[in-house]
């Protein structure tokens, strides 16, 4: 047996570098090289495993299931390449920039968050790759897209989104609903406070009056006197521009020191299943950023998909930019016809896309998805987006939000 | 290597010259890392000219990084770059000089816990600054520096600081601080100020510390506390320099490089394990250099040196 073994294995080695050998040919001429350095550990961990790691490998696998992209008159299955930035801007940049000269890729996903996005911009803009970013809230995106125009911002301003609730309260009122006065707690970090700021510009422009306005430290444990100072406030609204870690915080505590206002929104995490899986029947009426029409066909089945194949639902804010956006890279590259990077970034600037968003373009200056959800609703186990109200699909909110059920 | 100063100094500019033509055979990840192996070297080496001899543990590197980072972020688009690095640098040294002037007579785990509280400190006041008087927590660094500029500049900065460590070396300032290092009661005794020395020192570190990360910052284009005051950097910091050796000015350096290139290497081919090999890393060079790079080719040097002496008197003996 050793005898044969060490006879052939010279032989079986030869027959195995050949076949691993032929098969890397074959993969080089026809797979298209898509890369992506994102936070699989980290503070940022928690996003992206959420909204865009399971956005990335879903979209990868229906193309290569469906036989690959078609690039002119060939079918191109992808390859990845994937990087951990370990939630740090230094390694975001390091990675994007190896992935760009060392591993040449096609085409780059783009990272988790705000900041690592941002960090990644120049990379993208000087190798001439389409950052399509679908996890930054940055009021800055009007002017990054003229700094980088080959960048789009598909999750909007974070003046939108306080906007949104705003136009949304002025409508409460004048319906004689809610009063004036308003609680507003926020997260001492870049999103809390952007939505904070935002939101006080447009409740104060409103004569809203804020009777509670404070920031909480990234990392607070104990969220319990927050929701009492409020709670004895009395507020017809609390809106809390929070982080996933705090909004189940609050949601917990105003739940068990039942505190029920008319209106209750909480900030990042609210729209992740999640939040549902928590609270069940608890999370009936919370509002939040964010939202999809249930009744759509698209998000439906997109919905289903997401969860055979990654094994959980999508969040129902980010998760359908993040995806839209694979979508409009992936038609770009088809009706281009080929992987040059130019001419994918000419589609994209100029075409329009059959995505999960519904047609979109981001044949505008800011580079953004013009309407797009800002407030939604979770209402009988689905998060439904109410603002804009004239938008496809807007729903009707549940007012005023219904009592905590007994735990 | 050599007494000779000026001999080690032309080496020294020589070496340093050779380095500067590095981004013209360099692709764009090339210099991302030989960035990456310029920001440690600086703040390993600045870090060792303070730590090395008088063997306090700081954990304040990310203090001074952040202050010049942020320096940057709030006054970058404002003013002309050198002033901008100026400011950055006076923050620093202000900054240094007062927790020098407040702790360096703690010692011991004293003065690691109290530099690692001060970091968080900074962090928690930018922030507390930010929410309340600047209503923004992310600051955005808008300038057109490109990768080879920043390499330049950080290249820069470390042939200043290789200056400057070799001359203090030489100094009676620098054996002032072996004395401190060896023990800081006889250093008093034998009339040594040491606390004029070793606040000397710190300073000029964090000076160092501060223009790096100033020079770094508009590589990240976004800015908020946790980005600039990132814990990890000071961790980094003394992992390399310590795997490295601190006792020599060449030292970190010894840490910094095959770190970096390490830590990368990892990255690229094990995205999905790399804390854990990198733990299993760490505890092999705990167990199996103690005494860091520097220490290690020391001993080996003293080993041959022995063996030599000991072959000498075999044949001294046969004959």
């Amino acid at each position: 047996m050793r005898q044969m073994l060490r006879k052939h294995l010279g032989s079986m080695i030869c027959a195995a570098s050949l076949a691993a050998f032929s098969l890397s040919a074959a993969y080089a001429q026809d797979a298209v090289r898509i890369g992506y350095a994102v936070s699989k550990t980290g503070a940022n961990a928690g996003g992206a495993t959420t909204t865009t790691i399971p956005n990335y490998e879903l979209w990868v696998k229906e193309i290569n299931d469906a036989g690959g992209l078609k690039v002119g008159d060939r079918q191109m299955t992808i390859e990845v390449v994937e990087y951990d930035d370990r939630s740090s801007s230094e390694e975001a940049v390091r990675s994007v920039e190896r992935l760009a000269t060392q591993d040449k890729v096609d085409f780059i996903l783009t990272p988790w968050g705000t900041a690592n996005n941002l960090a990644v911009g120049p990379i993208f803009d000087k190798y001439g790759y389409p950052q399509i970013a679908g996890t930054s809230v940055t009021d800055m995106a009007p002017k990054l897209a003229a700094r980088w125009p080959n960048s789009y911002w598909l999750l909007g301003t974070g003046g939108s989104y306080a906007e949104g609730l705003v136009d949304l309260l002025v409508k409460l009122r004048e319906e004689g609903r809610i009063g004036d006065s308003v609680a507003m707690a926020s997260i001492a970090d870049g999103f809390g406070i952007e939505l904070a700021k935002a939101g006080r510009t447009a409740l104060q422009g409103h004569d809203f009056k804020l009777v509670y306005d404070k920031t909480y430290p990234l990392g607070t444990q104990d969220l319990a006197p927050i929701v009492n100072e409020v709670k004895a406030l009395n507020p017809d609204v609390f809106i809390a521009f929070s982080y996933p870690p705090d909004t189940l915080g609050l949601t917990d505590q105003a739940r068990v020191l039942n505190f029920n206002p008319k209106l209750f929104y909480t900030g990042v995490a609210t729209a992740f299943p999640l939040y549902k899986d928590k609270f069940g029947a608890a999370a009936e009426g919370v509002v939040s950023l964010g939202g999809i029409d249930p009744n759509d066909e698209k998000v439906r089945a997109y919905i289903a998909r997401h969860k055979e194949v990654v094994g959980k639902e999508p969040d129902r804010w980010a998760s359908f930019m993040t995806y839209a956006g694979l979508q409009a890279l992936q038609q770009a590259i088809e009706k281009a016809g080929t992987l040059d990077k130019e001419k994918v970034n000419e589609v994209l600037r100029t075409g329009t896309f059959d995505t999960v968003l519904g047609q979109i373009s981001f044949d505008n200056k800011s580079r953004q998805v013009p309407n797009i959800f800002t407030v939604g609703q979770w209402q009988d186990g689905e998060f439904v987006g109410l603002e804009p109200a004239d938008h496809p699909g807007a729903g009707k909110l549940v007012f005023p939000k219904p009592a905590w059920p007994a735990q | 290597m050599t007494d000779r100063p000026v001999i080690a100094i032309g080496l020294g500019a020589l070496v340093f010259a050779a380095l500067a033509f590095v981004p013209y055979m360099v692709d764009g990840y090339g210099m991302s890392l030989a960035i990456a192996i310029a920001n440690y070297t600086i703040l390993a080496t600045a870090w060792a000219l303070f730590s090395g001899p008088t063997r306090y543990i700081s954990l304040a590197t990310v203090a001074f990084f952040g202050v010049g980072a942020y320096t940057v972020a709030v006054l970058g688009e404002v003013l002309p770059w050198p002033v901008v690095m100026l400011v950055a640098a006076i923050n620093g040294c202000l900054l240094a000089l007062l927790v020098g002037l407040s702790t360096l007579r703690l010692a011991g785990i004293y003065f690691v816990i109290f530099t690692f509280g001060l970091t968080e400190l900074i962090r928690q006041v930018v922030t507390w600054y930010e929410v309340k008087v600047t209503s923004t927590v992310g600051r955005y660094v808008f300038l057109d520096i490109d990768q080879q500029a920043i390499y330049w500049q950080l290249l820069g900065v470390a042939a200043l600081l290789f200056l400057s460590g070799y001359l203090i070396g030489r100094s009676r300032l620098g054996f002032a601080l072996r004395v401190i290092g060896g023990d800081e009661m006889v250093a008093r005794h034998v009339g040594i100020d040491t606390t004029r020395a070793k606040l000397l020192l710190f300073v000029l570190s964090a000076l160092f510390m501060t223009l790096t990360g100033a020079i770094m910052a508009p590589r990240w284009t976004y800015i908020d506390p946790a980005i600039a005051f990132n814990p990890q950097v000071s961790f980094q910091t003394v992992i390399m320099a310590l795997l490295g050796g601190v006792q020599r000015l060449w030292g970190p350096l010894l840490g910094v490089i095959p770190l970096t290139l390490l830590f990368d290497w990892l990255n690229a081919h094990f995205p999905n394990h790399y804390l854990l090999i990198l733990g299993i890393v760490f505890m092999l060079i705990v167990y199996l250099l103690p005494q860091g790079v520097a220490g290690a080719l020391a001993r080996l040097r003293g080993l041959r040196s022995r063996k030599e002496r000991a072959s000498a008197a075999m044949k001294e003996a046969r004959q």
